[in-house]
């Protein structure tokens, strides 16, 4: 039964961890928040059931959306932070900008699909829907480990890319020193605009394989989500992607247990009283802020 | 290592003017850098030496004035285009990239250009900079001070620059360190690489500097070869003066 609680926490740990790298990857080089993050999760939700409602593949249809949901994000940076960077506008103010595009996103999402709860079209998940994976005790259906392989492969993959790749150099420079960096020859904008897509892209990712996990996907989606992400990023140390990883498989791991073990109207409150214990032993999260520039 | 050949060609600075908010930190300056040359640039503290630098680099915009590598003007470019044109440069205060590993540090340098370096080709670097770690994997924040300096000029020459900016390379070294520095300043430019040296170390600029400008409130004051400077009256008047 424990057993069998820590793997669905490992599932829904997998998927936080993913959102909240989003935040943690646009704090660690811009010093700003990003509350449009859970509205591009939200979008690409809703982009993935319509290009499955369309009659692509469901992977045809969750790569086409985790693209353009990283478009998604780049255009976000193009309009609520790239004009404020410029001017040097601090990090309030973009903060601001940020809320107003999530009102846009919103509003166009609500205006394209309307309120209410919708699904992925039946017969979507083929033999991914039907029956169950045994394993020792455990019992897990396939979405289950389609949902963690994606997961941990696009953690895998931006592992690889921030620690062994130019790009990721360039990401951990302008973390560091936007101003040395650019003095060494480096495109600030386009540095930028790439960590906004990658951010974006788990981001949406996140967002598909929620819809997919609990077979809905709403406008308030994102909203449900976004204070857990912050807390997550809080309680894994400010800009660390480790940090946010080992943050997120914890939250997972009470949230389940809470639900299996104490009610589940209480599942939040205590998922976010252990994340307020935790931060009340160490102030500045887990890893503190600087574990991106390392990676 | 070729660290010139396509980009031999003169840094020219003409009548640079520099004002923010009604001060006016550089007043018609002008300095002429060529390949293989170093120039030593000194004066008073806010005489303006690090503007004109900053200006140079694309950090600050000049209020008028021009300033070019070879035919290609400077003076309009972003930050990061200019160092994609030729210009490199050290810090005043070391600004090494310090959670990123040595290595990490001297790739960062060739941002300016496409590709990335080998393992050996950065140990080159170290060598050719007198930077004595070898560990490629250890933090540069970790590095002994004098180390740090060292590297962040094998961060700079990664760029393979046309000139290389360095601010007060020797600040903070001792004696024997700053003999060794002023070895690698002199072997750098041997190479075809522009100098241009801020400096308060005078041993080290009568030692290296083939020409010297110098700066005071702003305006350049004089201009020569060290020996000339060092019995230029103004020169004495503005080290020695009020």
């Amino acid at each position: 039964m424990l057993a069998q609680q820590l793997a669905n926490g490992l599932f829904l740990g997998a998927v936080y961890a993913l959102f909240a790298i989003g935040y943690t990857l646009v704090f660690g080089v811009l010093d700003i928040l990003n509350l449009a993050h859970a509205a591009i999760f939200m979008a690409t939700a809703f982009a993935a059931i319509a290009l499955v409602g369309a009659g692509l593949p469901l992977a045809l249809a969750i790569a086409i959306a985790v693209v353009f949901a990283g478009l998604l994000g780049i255009a976000l940076d193009r309009v609520a932070f790239a004009p404020l960077r410029a001017r040097n506008a601090g990090t309030l103010v973009p903060l601001i900008s940020s809320i107003g595009v999530a009102i846009a996103i919103g509003g166009v999402a609500r205006g394209l699909f309307g309120p209410g709860e919708h699904r992925f079209p039946s017969g979507t998940l083929g033999p991914l829907g039907e029956g169950r994976i045994h394993l020792g005790a455990l019992a897990f259906s396939g979405l289950d480990i389609v949902i963690l392989g994606v997961a941990l492969a696009l953690m895998g993959t931006l592992a690889y890319v921030m620690r062994a790749t130019s790009l990721g150099r360039a990401i951990r420079a302008v973390a560091e020193d936007r101003v040395a960096a650019a003095l060494l020859g480096l495109d600030l904008e386009r540095t930028i605009a790439l960590t906004f897509f990658i951010a974006s892209a788990l981001g949406g990712a996140a967002g598909i394989l929620i819809g997919l996990q609990y077979d809905s996907v709403s406008l308030e989606m994102g909203s449900r989500i976004e204070l857990k992400g912050l807390a997550i990023v809080i309680l894994g140390g400010m800009g660390s992607i480790t940090g946010a990883v080992i943050g997120a498989f914890i939250l997972g791991a009470v949230e389940v247990l809470s639900v299996a073990y104490i009610t589940s109207s209480y599942r939040d409150a205590v998922a976010f009283g252990v994340m307020f214990a935790i931060l009340v032993l160490r102030p500045s999260g887990l890893l503190g802020k600087r574990a991106l520039r390392t990676a | 290592m070729a660290a010139s050949g396509v980009n031999a060609e003169a840094l020219v600075a003409e009548n640079v003017t520099v004002r923010y908010a009604g001060v006016t930190a550089l007043d018609d300056a002008s300095l002429r850098v060529e390949p293989g040359a170093i120039v030593g640039l000194i004066g008073p503290n806010g005489a303006g030496k690090t503007t004109l630098i900053n200006a140079i680099t694309g950090v600050v915009r000049p209020t008028s004035g021009t300033i070019a590598l070879g035919t290609k003007r400077l003076d309009r470019l972003p930050a990061h285009r200019v160092a994609r044109a030729g210009i490199a440069r050290t810090y005043q205060n070391v600004r090494l990239f310090a959670r990123l590993d040595v290595a990490d540090n001297v790739r960062a340098g060739a941002f300016a250009r496409s590709g990335t370096l080998s393992d050996s080709e950065i140990v080159t670097l170290l060598e050719r900079t007198g930077t004595t770690e070898r560990d490629l994997r250890r933090r540069a924040g970790a590095l002994p001070y004098g180390e740090q300096r060292r590297l962040e000029v094998a961060r700079a020459l990664a760029a393979r620059p046309a000139t290389l900016l360095l601010d007060e390379p020797a600040a903070g070294m001792n004696p024997a360190e700053t003999i060794v520095l002023g070895r690698t300043i002199a072997s750098v430019a041997s190479s075809g690489v522009g100098i241009l040296l801020v400096e308060h170390d005078m041993s080290l600029v009568a030692a290296i500097c083939t020409s010297v400008v110098v700066l005071n409130f702003g305006r350049v004051i004089a201009t020569g070869t060290p020996q000339e400077i060092a019995r230029d009256p103004a020169v004495i008047e503005a080290y020695l003066g009020t």
